[in-house]
C-alpha cells in the first residue's frame, strides 16, 4: 500500500527484478556473518512509508534490521544467513518498487563534513569577534580594547588555518599550475587582514579586522557549502537510479553445475544462461536458444531483433523472450560498453576546456585589485611617507573590495538554480553544466529513449473487440514488448480467461481459450499459409485463421512536439542524431517537425556530428540515452540524460531529468539562462559596490566598522538578488499544493488504518 | 578591564566551545543523516512490543558506519 505516488517516474523499469544472488553480490559484508544491503526506494516519501517498509522488512526471516533514510530514499537491512531474505519481492509487495543501490559508488563522503566543520569553527569564531569588535567599536577604553583585540587574535588564528585551508589550498593548487582562480585574492585578503591586525595589535593600534577575517571565511564557506550540498544531492539521486549494466550472471560450468559471477570474472569461453529480462553482461555468441534482443539502449534501433545460434549479442542490450545461452567472446573490459568508455575519454577535451564564469572573473579582478592595492600604498608612501599607514590603507582597500560579494556572486544564483531544477525533477551534476547550457543555441536529439520513451505503443488496430480482450490476456504473460504494449493498451478491462500459454521465442505466444488455439505474433507463423498474404507485422489468429492485427509505434514522449516548438520559439537550432533506421527516424522527425535528422549513426558518428557543430561556432546541448549516445554525451558542450539512460550515459552528461516529460529540456534551459543573467547582475552589483567603496578606501577613511558593514551589505545585495530566480516556480507552488493535498490523504488513509 | 569582563569572557566562550563540540560530537554520531526521514518519525508511535521476539533495535544498531 504504496500510500504516496513515486517521485521518479523513469521510463518504467527495464529488465526483470535482480536476482536473489544479485543481492547478495550487491551486498556488504560488517563480519560475523552479518551483511547489510541497500536499497533505493524512489517512491517512499511520508512517516507511514518508512513505517510500512521497516516492519515489513524487518519482519522476514533473517533480517536483523531495517533502518529507512528518508532524506536519501534508502532503505539498508542488515542481515543475516547464506541467502538473501527476498527484500525486493517484500517491497513489491507492499506497493514499493525497489532496486539495489550500488555500494561502490556511495563511500563516505570526506569532502562536505571538512567543509561543514570548517563552517561551524568560522561561525563559533566570528560571532565571538563579531560581539568583542562591537564592543571595541561602541568604546571600550584603551585597555579593555587591547585586551579585546588579543582574545580575537587567539580566535581568529586557528580559524584561519582550519577554516581558511579550504581557500589556501584551493588557491594553491591553481597558483602552482600559473593559474588563478577567484580563491586566490580572498587568501590574500583575509591572510593580509590578519596579518596586519596582528601588527596592530602587537603595537597597541586602534583598529584590527579580525572580524571582518574571520567573517570573509563564514559568508563565503556558507555559499561554498550549499553549492556543494545541493550537488551532492543531485548526485545522489543519480546515483539512486536503476542500475543497468547487469552486476553478473550466472555461468554453466563444464560438470552442469551452475554459478553466479561478478561481471569482472567473467572470461571468453564460459557459457552463460540468459534468461528473458536479462541483460547481457558481456559481448557473447549464443550457443543454444532463440529470442529476441532489445537494442534500444545500446545502439538506438528501437525495432527487437531475432537472434539465433550463431548470432553476436552486445553488451548491454535485453533479452526479451527466451532463454539464451551464450558463449562468451570478450571480458568486460573489452566489451561494447568499454569501448563507449573509450571514445568518451577521447571525446572529453572540449569541456575540459571551458573555464568557469567565477575564474574568469577572477582573472580579471585580482589584477587590477592588487595593482590598485599596490598604488594606494605607493601614494600614501609619497604623500605622507609614513609606511604603516601606507600599509594600513592599501589593506584596507583590499579588504574593502573583499570578494565576498564576487566569491557568493556565481555559486549563490547556481544554488538557487540546482534548487528550482531539482524542485522539478531536473538533477545538476556540476555548476558549470548552467553556465553551460546557458550558452547552447543547438539542440541534438536522440530519437530512441529520448525523443521517444523506446517503448511501443498500439497505434492501430484492426478487428472485433472480443479479439482484443483475448490478445491482451495472453500479452499479459509476456515481457516481449509489443504484447506489454497490448496489456497496456487494453488495460484490466475484461478478463478473459486463457490457458495452456506458451512463449515460441522469435515469434510468439500460443494459448488456449473456449477450446480453440489462439496465436499472438509474427504473421507468418500465427497465420495458415493459405491467408498469409492478407496480414504482416503482429496479428492475432484463431486455429490459423486471422482475427485481428496491430500496428505499434515507438511513442513519442508526451510533450515531444510541444517542446521542439518551445526550443524553436528560443532561438533554437535542433537535429536528431539517431543509431536507428533512416524510415523510423525519418517518421519520428516528421511528426516532431525536426528537418535536420540523421539516421544509422555509429556512436563514433554521432561524435563527428557534434564535432562538425562545433566547428561552425554552434554550442550544441545534446539530449540522449543510450550507450551510443554516451560518447556524444561527453563531448558536447553540454548535455543531458532522461532517468531511463544507460548508467555511463547517465553519468556522462550534466543534467539528468528524472521525470517523463521533455519539457525539462526547456525548462533547464530557461533557468540556466536567467541563472546566467542573475549572475551578470551580481557581478554588475559587486562592481557598483567597489566603485563607491574603492574611493573611501584609498583616501583611507576605512574603519573595521566600515568594512564589516559594507561587506555585509554588499553580501546581502547579491544573495537577494539570486533569489530572485523566477524560471520553474510557478509549477512548484502548483505541484507543491497538490503534493500536500496528496501527503494529506495518505495521512489520513495511514493514520485511519 | 574590569573584573567582570574578566569571567564573563571566558564564560562566553566556553559557552560557545560547548555548543561547536556538541555540534561536532552530533555531526559525527550521524545525526545529520536523515533530516527529513527526522522530521517524521517523531509523528510515528512506538510499536515494538509487537515484535518482542526482536532486540530492540537500539541494541541491534544505530550506529552509522
Amino acid at each position: 500500500m504504496s500510500c504516496c505516488a513515486p517521485g521518479v517516474e523513469a521510463g518504467g523499469s527495464i529488465g526483470g527484478a535482480p536476482s536473489r544472488q544479485e543481492v547478495l553480490l550487491g551486498s556488504r559484508d560488517l563480519g560475523e556473518g552479518l551483511r547489510q544491503t541497500d536499497l533505493s526506494v524512489p517512491g517512499m516519501h511520508c512517516g507511514a512509508c518508512i513505517r510500512a517498509i521497516e516492519k515489513g522488512l524487518g519482519k522476514l526471516p533473517g533480517v536483523e534490521q531495517a533502518r529507512v533514510n528518508l532524506s536519501t530514499r534508502r532503505v539498508a537491512v542488515k542481515w543475516r544467513g547464506e541467502a538473501a531474505p527476498p527484500l525486493i519481492e517484500t517491497l513489491d509487495g507492499l506497493g514499493y518498487s525497489a532496486h539495489l543501490f550500488d555500494m561502490d559508488a556511495d563511500r563516505d563522503d570526506p569532502e562536505l563534513s571538512r567543509l561543514i566543520r570548517a563552517l561551524a569553527v568560522a561561525g563559533f569564531a566570528s560571532m565571538n569577534i563579531m560581539l568583542l569588535s562591537v564592543s571595541v567599536w561602541s568604546g571600550a577604553d584603551a585597555e579593555t580594547r587591547q585586551a579585546f583585540h588579543w582574545i580575537s587574535a587567539a580566535l581568529a588564528f586557528p580559524t584561519l588555518l582550519y577554516s581558511g585551508r579550504i581557500f589556501f589550498r584551493s588557491a594553491w593548487s591553481v597558483l602552482k599550475n600559473g593559474r588563478t582562480n577567484m580563491d586566490v585574492p580572498i587568501s590574500i585578503g583575509i591572510s593580509l587582514a590578519f596579518g596586519l591586525s596582528l601588527y596592530d595589535t602587537l603595537h597597541n593600534g586602534e583598529h584590527a579586522y579580525f572580524d571582518a577575517s574571520v567573517t570573509l571565511i563564514f559568508f563565503l564557506l556558507v555559499g561554498r557549502t550549499l553549492d556543494y550540498v545541493m550537488r551532492e544531492r543531485a548526485r545522489a539521486a543519480v546515483r539512486g537510479l536503476v542500475r543497468l549494466a547487469p552486476r553478473g550472471a550466472t555461468v554453466l560450468k563444464q560438470d552442469g553445475s551452475r554459478d553466479y559471477l561478478p561481471v569482472d570474472q567473467i572470461e571468453p569461453g564460459m557459457r552463460l544462461l540468459l534468461m528473458a529480462g536479462d541483460r547481457v553482461p558481456v559481448d557473447a555468441t549464443v550457443a543454444d536458444g532463440a529470442s529476441e534482443i532489445d537494442r534500444a539502449i545500446a545502439t538506438g534501433e528501437s525495432e527487437p531483433q531475432q537472434v539465433g545460434p550463431g548470432s553476436l549479442v552486445q553488451a548491454g542490450t535485453l533479452n526479451l523472450t527466451g532463454p539464451l545461452t551464450v558463449t562468451v567472446t570478450a571480458r568486460a573490459e573489452s566489451s561494447f560498453l568499454a569501448e563507449m568508455v573509450r571514445l568518451m575519454e577521447a571525446a572529453e577535451g572540449g569541456r575540459a576546456r571551458y573555464r568557469r564564469l567565477a575564474d574568469r572573473a577572477a582573472q580579471f579582478y585580482s589584477p587590477v585589485v592588487h595593482a590598485t592595492a599596490f598604488l594606494t600604498f605607493l601614494g600614501w608612501m609619497a604623500a605622507t611617507g609614513d609606511w604603516h599607514r601606507a600599509i594600513g590603507v592599501a589593506i584596507a582597500v583590499l579588504i574593502i573590495t573583499c570578494p565576498c560579494a564576487l566569491g557568493l556572486a556565481v555559486p549563490i544564483v547556481q544554488v538557487v538554480a540546482a534548487r528550482r531544477l531539482f524542485e522539478n525533477g531536473i538533477m545538476v551534476k556540476d555548476g558549470s553544466g548552467i553556465e553551460r547550457l546557458a550558452q547552447a543555441d543547438t539542440v541534438a536529439f536522440d530519437k530512441t529513449g529520448t525523443l521517444t520513451l523506446g517503448t511501443p505503443r498500439l497505434a492501430t488496430y484492426e478487428g472485433i473487440s472480443d479479439a482484443l480482450a483475448v490478445a491482451a490476456a495472453m500479452a499479459a504473460h509476456s515481457n516481449h514488448p509489443l504484447s506489454r504494449a497490448l496489456a497496456v493498451a487494453v488495460g484490466g478491462g475484461r478478463a478473459v480467461v486463457v490457458s495452456d500459454i506458451v512463449e515460441h521465442a522469435g515469434f510468439g505466444l500460443e494459448a488456449r481459450h473456449g477450446g480453440e488455439v489462439y496465436r499472438l505474433g509474427r504473421a507468418n507463423w500465427a497465420l495458415n499459409e493459405n491467408t498469409e498474404a492478407r496480414a504482416s507485422g503482429t496479428v492475432l489468429a484463431r486455429n490459423g485463421r486471422l482475427l485481428a492485427s496491430f500496428q505499434f509505434e515507438d511513442a513519442l514522449r508526451s510533450d515531444a512536439s510541444e517542446t521542439v516548438s518551445i526550443l524553436r520559439g528560443m532561438g533554437m537550432r535542433l537535429a536528431i542524431l539517431s543509431g536507428d533506421e533512416e524510415t523510423a527516424v525519418a517518421a519520428t522527425a516528421g511528426r516532431i517537425g525536426i528537418d535536420d535528422h540523421r539516421a544509422g549513426l555509429l556512436p563514433a558518428e554521432k561524435v563527428a556530428g557534434l564535432q562538425a557543430l562545433a566547428r561552425e561556432g554552434r554550442k550544441v546541448l545534446m539530449v540522449g540515452d543510450g550507450l551510443n549516445d554516451a560518447p556524444a554525451l561527453a563531448s558536447a558542450h553540454v548535455s543531458m540524460a532522461p532517468a531511463s539512460a544507460a548508467d555511463i550515459g547517465r553519468n556522462a552528461a550534466d543534467f539528468v531529468f528524472l521525470r517523463e516529460p521533455l519539457g525539462a529540456v526547456p525548462l533547464a534551459m530557461k533557468v540556466a539562462r536567467e541563472a546566467g543573467r542573475l549572475v551578470r547582475q551580481n557581478f554588475g552589483l559587486a562592481i557598483i559596490y567597489n566603485a563607491i567603496a574603492l574611493p573611501i578606501a584609498i583616501a583611507g577613511y576605512v574603519t573595521p566598522l566600515v568594512a564589516a558593514l559594507a561587506m555585509s551589505l554588499s553580501s546581502v545585495l547579491v544573495v537577494a538578488n539570486a533569489l530572485r530566480l523566477k524560471a520553474g516556480k510557478t509549477p512548484r507552488a502548483e505541484r507543491r499544493a497538490a503534493s500536500a493535498r496528496q501527503a494529506r490523504h495518505g495521512h489520513s488513509a495511514a493514520l485511519a488504518r | 578591564m574590569s573584573g567582570s569582563l574578566l569571567i564573563l569572557v571566558p564564560l562566553a566562550l566556553l559557552l560557545g566551545g560547548v555548543a561547536l563540540g556538541a555540534f561536532f560530537w552530533s555531526l559525527r554520531s550521524g545525526q545529520y543523516e536523515d533530516l527529513d526521514g527526522a522530521a517524521e518519525r517523531i509523528l510515528l508511535e512506538d510499536e515494538e512490543d509487537e515484535q518482542g521476539d526482536k532486540p530492540h533495535p537500539d541494541d541491534v544498531a544505530n550506529k552509522i558506519d
